[in-house]
């Protein structure tokens, strides 16, 4: 029977079944971050439980700490003990963290993959909603809840209900300017917050095997903001390419052996899909959200909605309500909109292509004098390589502050936040009010859109930016 | 865990969709490392003026004849973005027993039952026509009846609900998850030597 790679990844892992019951599924992978977890371990302490598989759990420090210097103890009382209890805890359950000062620290969803511990076919989980990032792999990744990472530290094991499947098929190619933040942003608008409730959703189409591991990271990052449960990605060259090297891939395995058998999770060429949505590359602009739900978005060519042209009741309240926290006037168009701070970084593009792309707009260019821009690598192994390729120095050329890795301004539980009424462009996946500071007023784009309009001062077209060649 | 039979309580009316955890419970306050006391930050952006003491009178919930409410009404997908358990712990440190909307994001979905906090989903008609009644009615009270999977009105008249029977049994008996799923272990065990796990160091 044909399968689906999500349905192959099922029911290779449910230990146990009973009808009308949630599956007891295996898990491969727990991630676990410093923001989530203590409540867990301070339960299993309190059952006199512990950690089942160790060598299958790792954790690092990310949402809490500083990008600043790590010189010096972080200033906070409250962060600093959260962080010092990831750490404690790890070194009593004998959890391997990569802690603010190791070379592989960094933001979960980037060194999972950069590090090799996320693979094909695994069943991947993390106290955090983004987890959905691994599914780029072709793993089925769900974010979880502090009770659940105190259920999977204690048993290896997730009780899931199984979900309904999703084919997003995106057909052709992008075209220059275009990237795949673009498309799930766009794939975000045209089915909602909730299109993908109850759903897993698997990428598919010309578009998406021709992207990078990066971009396909992005993509199934963002899954969780339409809602679904997760999203994947078929593996295929790409994939192996990738892993090919990665420090903790197993060190008793035939290379060849091991892709063989990632191969066997793609989904089959005959499977269905309970819902299928297509759309076409070349159709879609740029995108800028405008709202507080990533929902809310629109092409760089668009504008500012009308809420009287909105006939839902609920959706015409809603937008309302969004443009006045965001001040925004109805029919502005998003190219004259000026940001007054720009940031780069975040587990949806804090990665070598994101800087890349960045750093060839601000190259032999300067900010604007009107705001602020502030670069934040995913990862210490992201860091190192932008260094050694000079884009740390085009950055701060350009008047950028180049950062310490973290999830940082994400969500701006450290001190990188905005300020009230303070207008953001974002290479993030929120746009929630007060998401990056009460009142911060966040606009989601591409790393190439930010830094464009970082460099004009407003939004503007990527597709139509002139590079300098220095 | 504590177990959820019949509750009988008051109704706020919370009419905005997509109400994601991040208003539920900011982020400032996942810092903390204890389980409890968020009841007094939930909503806590909307729910204060901009010191974060005085109560923000624009704000419904803040009304005075919502002060005792535990059931709270709303409307579709809430409980989107983070999965931060912090937000159905905020929710119940208020106060709130049970929730009641059209549609609830996955994860907060299931975050939920692990607090012995019942999220129950209503089709639209039937939420927007408590809307109306709650708003007309001070004191307007429900009685959720789980065993029966019914919603008892101050007429007298029931509204059905479905939910998963297996999430059902175990918020009426108050089940410790890792507990029923450790009555499994042999077969975890079972598994684990079975399967040859490419990503397993141990196999």
């Amino acid at each position: 029977m044909a399968k689906t790679i999500y349905e192959k990844i099922w029911d290779a892992h449910v230990v146990h079944e009973t009808d009308g019951q949630d599956a007891i599924l295996y898990i491969d992978r727990h991630f676990v971050h410093e923001v989530t977890s203590p409540q867990a371990f301070e339960g299993l302490r309190l059952s006199d439980r512990s950690v089942r598989r160790p060598d299958l759990t790792f954790a690092t420090m990310d949402h809490n700490i500083p990008t600043t210097s790590r010189a010096l103890p972080i200033a906070d009382q409250l962060s600093r003990a959260q962080v010092e209890t990831l750490k404690h805890n790890c070194k009593e359950f004998g959890v391997e963290c990569f802690d603010m000062y190791d070379p592989r620290n960094g933001i979960v969803h980037v060194i999972g993959p950069e590090l090799g511990l996320t693979r094909p076919g695994m069943t991947i989980v993390c106290g955090d909603s983004h987890t959905s990032t691994h599914g780029a792999f072709g793993a089925l990744a769900h974010g979880i809840g502090t009770s659940e990472v105190e259920h999977v530290l204690a048993t290896q094991t997730l009780l899931q209900k199984r979900s309904l499947t999703m084919e997003i098929r995106i057909n052709g190619a992008l075209p220059p300017g275009l990237t795949s933040k673009d498309i799930i942003l766009a794939i975000i608008g045209h089915i909602g917050t909730s299109g993908g409730n109850g759903h897993v959703i698997e990428y598919t189409g010309e578009a998406v095997r021709n992207m990078s591991m990066e971009a396909r990271m992005t993509m199934c990052n963002m899954s969780i903001e339409a809602g679904a449960r997760a999203g994947l990605i078929s593996p295929d060259e790409t994939t192996f390419e990738y892993l090919k090297g990665r420090p903790f891939l197993p060190k008793n395995r035939d290379w060849n052996e091991m892709v063989e058998g990632w191969k066997q999770w793609a989904s089959d060429p005959d499977c269905t899909y309970d819902t299928v949505i297509e759309l076409d590359a070349p159709s879609i602009q740029p995108q800028v959200s405008w709202g507080t739900s990533p929902e809310m978005v629109t092409g760089i060519k668009g504008a500012v909605p009308i809420p009287d042209e909105i006939e839902d009741p609920d959706k015409r309240a809603a937008c309302i309500k969004a443009l006045a926290y965001m001040g925004l006037e109805p029919g502005t168009p998003m190219e004259s909109i000026a940001p007054e701070m720009v940031f780069i970084g975040s587990c949806t593009n804090g990665r070598m292509e994101d800087l890349r792309a960045a750093a060839k707009v601000f190259e032999g260019r300067k900010k604007a004098d009107s705001l602020q821009v502030l670069v934040v690598p995913g990862s210490s192994i992201v860091k190192k390589q932008a260094e050694e390729e000079g884009l740390d120095k085009i950055f701060i050329e350009a008047g950028c502050e180049w950062r310490e890795p973290g999830c940082s301004m994400c969500l701006a539980m450290n001190d990188d936040r905005l300020k009230p009424g303070q207008r953001c462009a974002s290479t993030s996946n929120r746009n929630f009010e007060g998401r990056q500071g009460k009142g911060g007023r966040t606009h989601l784009v591409s790393p190439a859109m930010a830094a464009a309009a970082a460099v004009a001062g407003h939004f503007v077209d990527i597709r139509d930016w002139e590079y300098k060649e220095v | 865990m504590k177990s959820f039979t019949t509750h009988q309580g008051i109704v706020a009316p919370l009419e905005a969709m997509n109400v994601d955890t991040d208003q539920i419970i900011p982020k400032q306050f996942l810092k903390r490392i204890e389980r409890t006391g968020y009841g007094d930050v939930l909503f806590y952006d909307w729910r204060y003026e901009d010191d974060g003491k005085i109560p923000n009178s624009d704000f419904e919930l803040n009304a005075p004849r919502y002060h005792n409410a535990s059931i709270l009404l709303t409307k579709d997908n809430f409980g989107c973005g983070s999965s931060r358990e912090h937000a159905p712990w905020a929710l119940s440190d208020y106060g709130f027993r049970a929730l009641i909307a059209p549609s609830f994001a996955d994860i907060f979905y299931n975050n939920c039952f692990n607090n012995a906090l019942l999220p129950i989903t209503l089709d639209h008609d039937t939420v927007q026509a408590l809307f109306e009644e709650v708003r007309n009615t001070e004191g307007y009270t429900l009685t959720v009846d789980l065993q029966s999977q019914k919603i008892i009105k101050p007429d007298g008249s029931s509204i059905d609900f479905t939910i998963q029977p297996f999430l059902r049994d175990r918020l009426l008996n108050g089940w410790d998850q890792i507990g029923l799923t450790l009555q499994h272990e042999e077969k975890i065990t079972e598994y684990e030597r079975a399967k040859a796990l490419p990503c397993s160091k141990r196999l």
